[in-house]
């Protein structure tokens, strides 16, 4: 019996070694291609060890790209950015929408939660932010159509402070004269601070990790984010492979594999050096996003 | 006499609320940036629904546009196009619902099982890695592996399979790729369910001297049951829609792929953004939102009946 235990034990844990292999191995694939010397990665393809390790992708990235160092710029510009005006509009609304003793608070909820039921879609969307609110090709176009993206953060935020904060406690802040405003921010936000960062790490990874808003409404290389300069080499690679007959010779410059790979590698980097820290925060938006969201 | 008291009361209670809802002005104005904002990105463009039934000119905007009636859907459905792209979103996430729930609950079950903590501590962090990337990283990373000349398949295997170009290996390709990619994902959320489980169900079974595998049936698995079920619905609800970016980014928008890869909202773009067909594209979208919006009523019905608690409103 204890045996048999035993070996049960082993045999999951090589399951779990195998699945966290799968997890990590092919990240490892575009790692390791980017330290790769270019001439061997043309004649051996992608491997996981180098035949010849090199350092030439990382040096040419850091000393000729400026497009790379600007897209990187812009990548932390609309995290920080979106981030902090997102948690602003969200805790906001959630702080009111927690007061049992707010008048009409019932259909103000019903409002916030119809946008998860249903929605116009992409086309009315886009024509709007194009069109009417000419967003396209300017910062605000990689802000603002992820402000408040998912209705069930506020959810969350909004029974978080009504379950973990006593309303007596809000009461008393009251009757020493404190204004609404001061109560959120002296006492309902100090005491809400892991749910705080679930929040700013769930809408952060988002801004970080978006390439649709940049898809749909820039198309001015100024404003790339280091998602969208991702996306937009592919784009050329196809359109060149595509139409290589056009160009006639095939001396296009290109960005090598390896550079690519390198510029990705790069993208990734910030999340995986952050998140083992933070991962039970991002354990807890999971959990709760994920059941309702 | 008494219905005057009656009115003079109703006159009360009224300047009563008007003054209850000037007392908290401040909350009301704390509101008021996220409503101008849900007005703006989520109410006023399902009236740009119309667009649907409209011939739509750039010059006379939506409201200007001349009314065509069901000629956009005809011309939708008139396509082999419609069928496809319902065909493909469709069939993808009730593949992806099914490989997706049952490869997470093993994983949570497992990660229960194991009785070394710091092992488990570890195994949930790595699992977590793919849902980190963005899509177009994870059609990088495809690339490697699917590259015809130097890909990694292709090197290791010593074929020289062109698989941007061959759709019959795709939907394998996209179910591995989204499970992937999303396993992590649902097996915290089923593994935060199964640390639930009241312990003492776990012991009677153990003194009823119930095997390991006795013990996840009997127990583990009646107890995630709320939790499956729940989360399949809510899926359901959700089979109109899917990951464009799985289906835009990683076959890496290759033509040949087309009929495999085309889902509704891959569909919607490509119509709005690159070929200029607001027609047809207004009217897949609109066909989206109905059908998703009838889908998530009911499968909130259907949470609601099996169980109360998880109910979504």
């Amino acid at each position: 019996m204890v045996e048999r235990d035993r070996l049960q034990q082993i045999l999951m844990h090589v399951f779990m070694i195998l699945l966290i292999l799968c997890c990590v191995l092919p990240f490892l694939l575009m790692v390791s291609a980017s330290f790769t010397e270019e001439a061997t990665l043309a004649r051996n393809g992608y491997q996981f060890i180098p035949e010849a390790f090199s350092l030439e992708t990382y040096n040419y990235i850091f000393r000729s790209a400026s497009t790379i160092f600007r897209g990187y710029g812009m990548t932390i510009f609309i995290t920080v950015v979106g981030t902090l005006i997102n948690l602003m509009l969200t805790i906001l609304f959630a702080y009111p929408l927690s007061r049992k003793d707010l008048p009409f608070r019932s259909g103000i909820s019903f409002f916030l939660f119809f946008t998860m039921l249903f929605n116009g879609g992409l086309v009315p969307t886009y024509m709007m932010y194009a069109n009417t609110l000419h967003i396209k090709n300017t910062i605000w176009a990689l802000i603002v159509p992820s402000l408040m993206m998912n209705a069930f953060y506020v959810i969350m935020m909004r029974s978080f402070f009504s379950s973990s904060i006593p309303d007596a406690l809000i009461e008393a802040a009251k009757l020493d004269g404190a204004s609404e405003l001061r109560v959120l921010s002296k006492i309902i936000l100090p005491l809400s601070k892991p749910m705080v960062v679930t929040l700013v790490l769930m809408v952060g990874l988002n801004y970080w990790n978006d390439w649709m808003n940049g898809l749909y409404y820039v198309s001015d290389q100024n404003l790339y984010t280091i998602q969208m300069i991702l996306n937009n080499m592919i784009n050329n690679i196809n359109f060149l492979a595509k139409n290589a007959s056009l160009f006639g010779a095939t001396k296009v410059d290109l960005p090598t594999i390896g550079i690519r790979m390198g510029i990705a590698v790069i993208a990734v980097l910030p999340v995986m050096i952050i998140y083992p820290f933070l991962q039970k925060y991002f354990v807890k938006g999971i959990v709760i996003g994920g059941v309702k969201g | 006499m008494s219905n005057m008291v009656k009115s003079k009361k109703n006159v009360n209670s009224y300047k009563f609320q008007e003054r209850k809802i000037l007392r908290y002005w401040q909350l009301y104005l704390m509101l008021l940036p996220g409503t101008l904002y849900l007005i703006i990105n989520n109410y006023l463009p399902i009236g740009g629904l119309v667009l649907a039934f409209k011939q739509y000119d750039y010059q006379k905007g939506i409201w200007g546009s001349v009314w065509n009636g069901l000629n956009n859907f005809k011309f939708l459905f008139s396509t082999k196009d419609a069928y496809l792209m319902i065909r493909n979103t469709l069939g993808y996430n009730f593949i992806f619902i099914i490989t997706g729930t049952i490869f997470a609950i093993v994983v949570a079950i497992i990660l229960n099982e194991i009785k070394k903590t710091l092992p488990k501590k570890i195994y949930q962090i790595f699992i977590l890695i793919p849902y980190l990337i963005s899509m177009v990283v994870v059609s990088y990373i495809a690339y490697a592996f699917l590259a015809t000349d130097s890909g990694f398949i292709n090197n290791t295997m010593g074929t020289k399979t062109n698989w941007y170009m061959s759709p019959k290996y795709w939907p394998y390709i996209l179910v591995i790729v989204n499970l992937w990619k999303s396993f992590g994902y649902n097996s915290i959320i089923y593994y935060a369910t199964v640390i639930g489980i009241d312990s003492s169900l776990y012991e009677a079974a153990v003194v009823d001297g119930a095997s390991r595998l006795q013990r996840i049936w009997n127990v583990t698995l009646p107890g995630l049951r709320p939790t499956i079920i729940t989360l399949t619905l809510l899926a359901v609800g959700r089979v109109f829609y899917s990951d464009f970016g799985l289906f835009y980014q990683v076959p890496q928008n290759s033509g040949l792929l087309y009929d495999v890869t085309t889902t509704i909202d891959v569909y919607v773009y490509k119509g709005l953004i690159v070929l200029n067909d607001v027609g047809r594209s207004a009217a897949a979208g609109f066909f989206q939102s109905i059908c998703g919006f009838i889908l998530v009523l009911g499968a909130n019905f259907a949470v609601s009946k099996l169980d109360k608690d998880n109910v979504l409103f």
